[in-house]
Order: C-alpha cells, then structure tokens, then sequence
C-alpha cells in the first residue's frame, strides 16, 4: 500500500511539469463549472422563463419535476444537461495522465530500473492509476461543488440547488464518475502499451468519451432521458465494464511484458 | 555469489543466451564480455530477476531465480543499459524515489551519501534533464546502490561517454570493489574489461572462454619473447631454434621474436646460448598479446 504512494507521489511530482497535462487537469474542468452557469446566469430570472412550458420537455421530464415550479423545473431542464458533461472530466483527465505517464516512462526507458525493484506489478499498476484516477476524481468533485454553490447563488429558492444536490446527481458524481476514472485508466494503459507517442496515445484513449458524447447528444436530442433507473444501470454496467478492463490492463502490465514486448 | 547452470533465454526464434554455466565469486569483478547482440543484457535481466529464463537455473546471492525473484530484488542492483533517470525530476527526488521503492530505511541519508560520494551533491536539486551523459551515468550508478546490494550488475556503464568521465567510472567501479561488493560488468570494450576485472567471460550467445585475462591470453597463445640485438644474423637465429623448448622463432629487423612456453624457466637458458654464440643482447622483453587478437580469434 505504501509504494502505491510512493508511486503516485511521483508521478504528480513529473507528469504535472507537462503543460498539455495541466491543461487538461485545470482548464477541462474550469469550464465544465463555468459553462453551466453562465448558461444558467444568462437564462435570467424565473419571468423571463415563464414562456418555458412543460410542452418543450420530454413527458418523462415532468416527473422529476414534482413539486417544482414550471420556471425552476425548466432551469433544471437546461441544467440537466450538464450531469452528462460532469462525466467527460473522470474520463478525459485519467487518459490524458495515464497517456503521458505510461507512454513517457516508456520511451525514456525509466521502467527498467523500477522493475527492478522488489515493487510488485501490482502496486506499479496501482500507483499509476491511483495517480491518473484521484486528479480526476477530485477535479470532479470540486468543479461540482462550485458548481452547486454556483446554483445556489445564482437562483432564488431552494428548488433547483436541492434538485443538483439530490440523490440522482450525488449518485452520477460520486459513484459513476470513480468507475468511469477507473474504466479511463485501464483503457489508457492498453492504448499506452502499444502506442510511442504519449499525443497519439491521448487521443486514442480520448475515444472513450464518445459513449458519453453519445448519451449527452441522444439526451439533448430527447431520444432518452437520463432518470434513476438508467443511472442505475449506467453504474452496473461500468462497473462490469471495469472489471472486464482491469483484468485485460492487469495482465498487460507484467514484468517480462513491459520490457521485452512493449515496443 | 552467482551460479548460473544451463541457464537459456529465447525470443520467439532467436536464441539470446545458449545454455550459460559459469560462477561468480564473492567480491570479484566479473566481466562479461561480447559482441553487440551476444546475450549481455538479456542474462543480466535474467540474473536481476527482470525475465525469466526459458531453461536452466541461476542462484543470486543465494536466492533462486524465477523462485525467490523479490529477494533476488532486494539484493541486486543493476545500471540498466540507458540511464532511465526522469528528466523532469530532480537529482535528489530521483534518487528518493528508489530509495523508497527499495525500502531503504534512512532515505534522506543514503541519497545524501551517494550524492556525495560521486560528486553530484551540488547538483542535487537540478533536473536530471540538465546534466551532462557522464553525470546521467554517476546519478544512474548511485541509484544502483541506494540499498547496498551485495551484487551489483552494470550494463556497458562507460558506454558513449567521453574517455575522461569513463576513466572516472571506472575508477569507482575499482572503489566499490575495494568495499567488498561483487560486481557483475558487462561490455563490449575489451581494454575495459582487461583493466577492471578479475575474470572475464567471452560470451556470444553460448560461453565461449573464462578466466583470469592473463590465464585467457596464455591459453589461447604462446607466449612471445623478443630480443634485441645490436645486429641480428641467421646464425643467431639458428642458435635459438635449436634450443628444444623453443615453438617459433623469426627475425625482424635486429630482433629475435622468439614463442615459448613457459619464459620464465627458458629465458635464461636461451639467453645464456646467444651470449655463447657471441650475440650482443641490448634487451629482452616479452611481446604481450592484446586481448582484441584473443577475443576476435574466439567471437569469429
Ligand atoms: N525483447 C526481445 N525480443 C526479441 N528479441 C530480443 C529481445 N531482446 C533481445 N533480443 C535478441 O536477443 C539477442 C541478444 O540481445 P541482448 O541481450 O540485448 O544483447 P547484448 O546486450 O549483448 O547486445 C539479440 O539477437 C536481440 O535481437
Ligand atoms: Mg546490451
């Protein structure tokens, strides 16, 4: 447990020198926070919405709306379409960093002397992800609390803060954004296993947010509606997902494999 | 401290290391010398418990490889063929990162200690990527060396740098030896391997010759006496071939370059029949093969 540490604290201590790294970790999640609420912000007063009926949504919307006003329940309408965006953070941000953190160590042949070290694969492999999986998760989480202050400040009455702060978004953020950092991770050190470029293997593990992108458009398009139950499903199935991809990361990253076929 | 029995390493089609049997001695300098492509790094990996062998068995310091790999770890330090220092770290967070991963119990003071002793210690708080291959190459051995193994495996630890910084590095690796540590030293650079070891294995792919480098270039050929003379003639030269214990005999210039093979017990006698015969000898030394000839004639 200890290296895991001694690992991960390393790794920050490197990869966070990369520019296009602290990019991603500080401006991704930047605008995630802002975009929202200036959207929110420009959508001015409960009046202004008044003309925002119940017709615009989809019927299944409604539902969530109960006991909010029409104008609160059409800003929680705009606003939902954000949770999705809050996930694109645990993803990008661990494929970015496992990208640079993987695939840098291999082209500078800094593995070799760490593997000759009593640290068990194991713990390597852990240390690595820990380090790629908790900027994320904490970008996250602290662009989700300014977030909610956000809300909070910006709209009057408690109505849409209790909504954002409700049981469905804590769920999407606190236990769907981990899994899908963890899913990020192991599909960034496979990539990173084949690929020399650290930019090339970036963009390739970048291919994991279009599933996403994919929910985000079919939402906002009204094709589906994102509620408790597909939320729930959501997390069951990226924690299989993870498993599955954990497995397939874990036997990639062994010993005599990173040295003498990762190439 | 190392026994290595048959021990076989394939990729796929290529066979790396043929059946290698050999032993290294506690607190010798092993060379292990051969072409590029002979199997040098793929045996040090196999020793240092980075690959597993595809046949045959080794014991490091004790410890079986592919059985007791972590303690294989904990007792071995390797100077792997490139540096693998992370550029943007410093010289000290280099080092402190090993250390921790080698569980060394006062990291601050064994970084400090290695920092010192190869005189990087001013240097401790720039980034690796400032520093010249020779200091890359110093930080890379102390790195080796934080946990004090009792073997230590350097990959080619003079390659690609200037003679001065390799004259250096090869000075400390004669100084860690005077600490009582085995040294396991792969290269390709038989004057290297000449000047440093105690034995030498020529290797390419399968053992090829180990020893002593004297003993290799006694083996391998006569030793060759000259002798210079103020004019040297055919009948000198017949003088000398008559002598029962002489292999060759040939004149060049005013010198008899005499084979023998055991100088010093002939020596006087041949000399004594020259002086008889009346040759006036202005000197006597003996031709020392270089070892290039020795080993070129055993990798060809
Ligand atoms: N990972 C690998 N995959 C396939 N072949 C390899 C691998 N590593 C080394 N070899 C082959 O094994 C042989 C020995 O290589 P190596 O041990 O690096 O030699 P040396 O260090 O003496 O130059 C070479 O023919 C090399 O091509
Ligand atoms: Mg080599």
């Amino acid at each position: 447990m200890r290296k895991i540490w001694v690992i991960a604290r390393k790794e920050w201590a490197e990869v966070f020198k990369n520019r296009f790294v602290l990019f991603t970790v500080i401006f991704m999640p930047l605008m995630m926070t802002a975009l929202p609420l200036i959207i929110l912000y420009t959508m001015g007063t409960p009046e202004e919405m008044a003309g925002f009926s119940a017709a615009d949504m989809p019927a299944s919307f409604a539902d969530l709306c109960e006991g909010l006003s029409s104008e609160t329940c059409g800003q929680y309408f705009i606003v939902s379409q954000f949770m999705l965006l809050f996930m694109l953070m645990p993803l990008a941000i661990p494929a970015t960093f496992a990208s640079y953190s993987i695939v840098g160590e291999k082209t500078t042949r800094t593995l070799e002397p760490v593997l000759a070290t009593p640290v068990t694969t194991l713990e390597l492999l852990a240390g690595k992800a820990v380090a790629a999986a908790l900027p994320a998760i904490g970008a996250t989480w602290l662009s989700f609390s300014v977030f909610s202050l956000g809300v909070a400040i910006l709209t009057e009455g408690p109505g849409l803060l209790r909504q954002v702060t409700g049981p469905l978004w804590l769920f999407a953020i606190v236990v769907i954004g981990p899994l899908l950092a963890v899913a990020a991770v192991s599909i960034a050190i496979m990539v990173s296993s084949r690929a020399n470029d650290p930019r090339v293997a970036e963009q390739i593990s970048m291919l994991v947010i279009l599933p996403l992108l994919g929910l985000f458009f079919a939402q906002i398009s009204g094709l589906i509606f994102i509620n408790e139950t597909m939320i729930l499903w959501m997390a069951i199935g990226v924690a299989v997902l993870d498993v599955g991809l954990l497995a397939f990361a874990t036997q990639l990253f062994q010993r005599e494999a990173i040295l003498t076929r990762w190439k | 401290m190392i026994v290595v029995k048959g021990l076989t390493k394939r990729f796929g089609d290529v066979l790396a290391v043929d059946g290698l049997d050999m032993e290294v001695k506690p607190g010798e300098i092993f060379g292990f010398l051969g072409p590029n492509g002979a199997g040098k790094t793929t045996t040090i990996r196999m020793l240092s418990a980075l690959i597993s062998p595809t046949s045959g068995e080794a014991k490091v310091a004790g410890y079986e490889v592919g059985r007791e790999d972590n303690e294989i770890r904990r007792n071995v330090g390797i100077l792997t063929e490139s540096p693998g220092l992370y550029a943007r770290l410093s010289a000290e967070r280099n080092l402190s990162f090993f250390a921790e991963l080698y569980d060394v119990e006062d990291v601050a003071g064994q970084v400090e200690r290695y920092l010192r002793l190869l005189g990087l210690w001013d240097r401790r708080g720039d980034v690796a990527a400032t520093f010249s291959k020779g200091m890359r190459q110093k930080l890379a051995i102390a790195r080796a060396m934080l946990h004090e193994p009792k073997v230590l495996f350097l990959d080619e630890p003079t390659a690609g740098l200037d003679p001065e910084m390799a004259r250096l590095v090869r000075e400390f690796i004669n100084e860690l030896k005077d600490r009582g540590r085995t040294i396991f030293l792969c290269t390709h650079n038989l004057d290297e391997a000449d000047r440093l070891c105690d034995r030498i294995a020529v290797v390419n792919t399968r053992l090829l010759a180990l020893d002593t480098p004297e003993a290799l270039r006694a083996k391998l050929y006569d030793r060759v006496v000259v002798i210079h003379l103020s004019a040297a003639s055919p009948a000198y030269e017949k003088v000398v071939s008559e002598q029962s214990f002489v292999r060759s005999v040939e004149i060049k210039d005013n010198k008899l370059v005499v084979g023998l093979d055991d100088p010093e017990r002939n020596n006087p006698e041949l000399i004594r029949a020259l002086v008889d015969a009346g040759a006036d000898i202005q000197f006597v030394g003996e031709l020392r093969r270089s070892l290039e000839e020795i080993y070129l004639r055993l990798v060809k």
